[in-house]
């Protein structure tokens, strides 16, 4: 950033929307892949094709079903409580949007380098949950008022777990900015934070299988934190019709959507900025270097979206009680041991 | 009549005494909600009146009707006997063979014909193939209901295969009005045996498939064992029948304890609940028996075409069905339970009355009795396990 501090006032605010807006044409892009991604990857799974006549098997599909959406009739129901309707998605896209500030794309392109990084994706990502409620009060239906009321409760309740991964892999590190720990990771697949880090051999060793399973927590943490399967009890469409979005309709509804899917890159690129590497290359320098790190850094992030997805398509989804044993009973005490081992182990 | 059950006391709230962290007295109250008559798991039109604290249910009451056609009324109306027959179709359309059996069999009980072998062997076959399909939407919407939806996609890539093959004998693959009094519309078409044969072969891994991605699929038996109680003798009382009373662990099944067509001629058993999992007759224990019933089906379907043997497909039969004046009750197994046609003739062209005993109508009525205390999840379940069809319940 210190290219642009000349510019003056005109022209860092010029640079600064430019800029920001960088990851929203991403976001929007990969909201369009994931999407299709989604579909193709769900029917084959099912043995089905999926969609094959708009474009090449079917690669437009994402557009029309926008293109539609646009122009569908925007419904607020009579009973609704109209401001807040209306307000609660762009909430929700903000609450994930905002986060995006301080991924670490590349090694020159992140939204906001600050040093409280990991700790602010966390926090901002909460107002999530401020938005689903608010549109499951809103919406002034029974049904979204449950779903948005177990969001809530499951948000909060996983934040516990995804928080204290995030801890681990600080206490690693020593930082909470994900550059930094990005760049501790540098030096090809065996220094990633899953495989203990750049830590010497004996520590490595013993460190490693908690970093794994630390690793396994927060993933399956960020899926409950993201409503994927099985975790998806806020938007359980055999019990709850459609969860907190039952009410929304056209462009609003697509606002969620577009956010929740956001939501599941945010998750992954969290992830992989602490425990695989960030944008550091597999391969230690070889293809290595700013281009090479947005490549990479999309690339894993990718591949955890992949997982989400083919995880939804395979299996069943928990009940309330069970997801808040999952939770408290089975991740958070795992943690804690795991917190407690690796600290002695860095003392070591 | 059993007892009605209590809630167990980690469920129980007290409304209006629950106090805040300032010491406030929290207002908490029951609420009502309609699951239904549109909501995606209710399969079908069937609107369940639920009262919730919370999570937890105090009570459903199921209301019906939505899907009323005065089968039985129209079946007084027709012109004759066989324009019944389409009609039965319709009562479950997931098993529209297995309803002409019931009804065939009834008409000919009372007339006193007796049909054809071949025509007994090919009934079974064909009613065994629909039982596997109607099992195969069974437990492939429960998967839904239980939040996987590939199961069902699987279920009905198989389910259509049987279409296939009775689309290749009747032309029809829904409803089919294949069974006739005295015999059958059409006969078998020559390719078929070879096919069925093929289909079984092909279908016996399938179920061990399904079984490995749903029914032993451990957040899937988390979420059923247990889940869903009906004791044997809540079962007994409620006159369920089919899967249901069987997974209670009650071995009572119709092809065997009141046998028609050529089943006693053939080796299967029928196949029960033994809480395995969990309790015996818990919502699990319901889906394992389907999915062993469909095993036990094409046991049957094979052994059957081994045997089946050649002739005619029609028995002679009056130009124009008149039974003498009188009552019968036929019934026959279904994939839902036990369907009865109770018919009265007063000697007349046209039956008097008809009477459907609907398994599957009996079946819902023990739906608020397995379900209080439990979570909305929970009912969802339930009623998937109940696998109704709203044709049928409502008739």
């Amino acid at each position: 950033m210190e290219a642009f501090q000349n510019l003056g006032f005109w022209g860092t605010l010029l640079v600064t929307i430019v800029l920001s807006a960088l990851p929203l044409v991403f976001v929007l892009l990969y909201a369009l892949v994931t999407i299709y991604l989604e579909m193709k990857v769900a029917a084959h799974v099912q043995d089905r094709v999926a969609y094959m006549r708009t474009g090449w098997h079917g690669v437009l599909q994402p557009i029309a079903d926008f293109i539609k959406l646009i122009q569908k009739e925007d419904i607020i129901s009579v009973a609704a409580n109209k401001k807040l309707f209306i307000l609660a998605p762009y909430i929700v896209f903000m609450g994930t949007y905002g986060a995006y500030a301080a991924i670490p794309f590349s090694s020159i392109f992140i939204g906001a380098n600050i040093d409280l990084g990991a700790f602010f994706i966390i926090g901002i990502s909460s107002l999530v949950v401020v938005g689903i409620l608010m549109a499951g009060w809103a919406s002034n239906n029974k049904w979204s008022i449950f779903g948005a009321v177990r969001s809530a409760a499951q948000m909060i309740s996983y934040e516990i777990p995804t928080a204290l991964a995030v801890l681990i892999a600080v206490m690693i590190t020593g930082s909470l900015n994900l550059q930094e720990v990005t760049k501790f990771q540098a030096g090809g697949i065996q220094n990633w934070l899953i495989f203990g880090g750049p830590l010497p051999l004996l520590q490595k060793i013993l460190i490693t299988p908690f970093t794994l399973i630390t690793f396994l927590i927060l993933f399956v943490a960020s899926l409950a934190e993201v409503n994927r399967t099985p975790f998806d009890l806020p938007e359980a469409e055999s019990e709850l019709v459609q969860g907190f979005f039952t009410e929304y309709s056209g462009m609003r509804w697509a606002l969620f959507y577009v956010a929740e899917y956001a939501n599941m890159f945010l998750v992954a690129g969290v992830a992989v900025a602490l425990f695989l590497g960030g944008w550091e290359s597999p391969f230690g320098s070889f293809l290595s270097g700013p281009i090479w790190g947005l490549f990479w850094f999309i690339i894993k992030g990718m591949v955890l979206v992949f997982l989400q997805i083919w995880l939804r398509w395979t299996l069943p989804r928990l009940r309330v009680d069970q997801l808040m044993y999952t939770s408290w009973k089975v991740l958070t005490p795992f943690l804690f041991v795991c917190i407690i081992a690796i600290g002695l182990i860095l003392v070591l | 009549m059993s007892e009605t059950k209590t809630l167990p006391t980690e469920y129980v709230s007290h409304p209006g005494e629950i106090k805040s962290s300032l010491g406030h007295t929290v207002r908490t109250d029951e609420m009502i909600i309609n699951m239904g008559p549109q909501h995606p798991s209710t399969h079908g039109v069937l609107r369940l009146e639920i009262v919730v604290d919370g999570e937890i249910i105090v009570d459903v009451i199921p209301h019906i009707g939505y899907l009323h056609r005065c089968f039985e009324k129209h079946a007084e109306h027709m012109t004759n006997y066989q324009q019944v027959i389409p009609y039965c179709d319709r009562l479950d359309y997931c098993a529209a063979i297995n309803e002409e059996h019931s009804y065939v069999l009834a008409v000919e009980r009372m007339l006193k014909i007796e049909v054809p072998e071949r025509v007994e062997y090919i009934r079974v076959i064909m009613a065994e193939l629909q039982r596997i399909a109607s099992h195969l939407i069974a437990v492939g919407t429960f998967g839904i209901d239980a939040g996987a939806f590939t199961p069902f996609l699987y279920a009905f890539h198989d389910r259509e295969l049987i279409l296939s093959l009775f689309e290749m004998t009747c032309g029809a693959r829904l409803l089919y009005n294949y069974f006739w009094i005295g015999g059958l519309s059409h006969d078998l078409p020559p390719q078929f045996v070879d096919k069925a044969k093929e289909f079984c072969t092909y279908f016996k891994p399938r179920i061990k498939e399904f079984n490995d991605l749903l029914t032993y699929n451990e957040i899937f038996v988390k979420r059923t064992a247990n889940v869903g109680v009906l004791p044997q003798d809540v079962a007994i009382n409620f006159a369920c029948s089919g899967p249901m009373l069987r997974g209670s662990g009650v071995n009572w099944d119709l092809r065997r304890d009141d046998p028609y067509s050529v089943y006693h001629k053939i080796e299967w058993e029928p196949k029960i609940g033994k809480g395995e999992m969990g309790t015996v007759g818990d919502v699990w224990d319901r889906h394992i028996v389907r999915m062993r019933e469909m095993e036990e089906s094409v046991k049957i379907i094979e052994q059957a075409l081994a045997a089946l043997p050649a002739g005619n497909v029609q028995a002679a039969i009056p130009k124009r069905i008149r039974p003498d004046a009188g009552e019968i009750y036929a019934r026959t197994e279904t994939p839902r339970g036990e369907l009865g046609f109770y018919i009265i003739s007063d000697g007349s062209g046209t039956p008097y009355r008809v009477k459907g005993r609907a398994p599957a109508f009996v079946n819902l009525s023990v739906l608020p009795e397995i379900s209080r205390g439990g979570m909305i999840a929970d009912l969802v379940l339930i009623a998937g396990s109940v696998d109704i069809v709203l044709g049928q319940v409502d008739r």
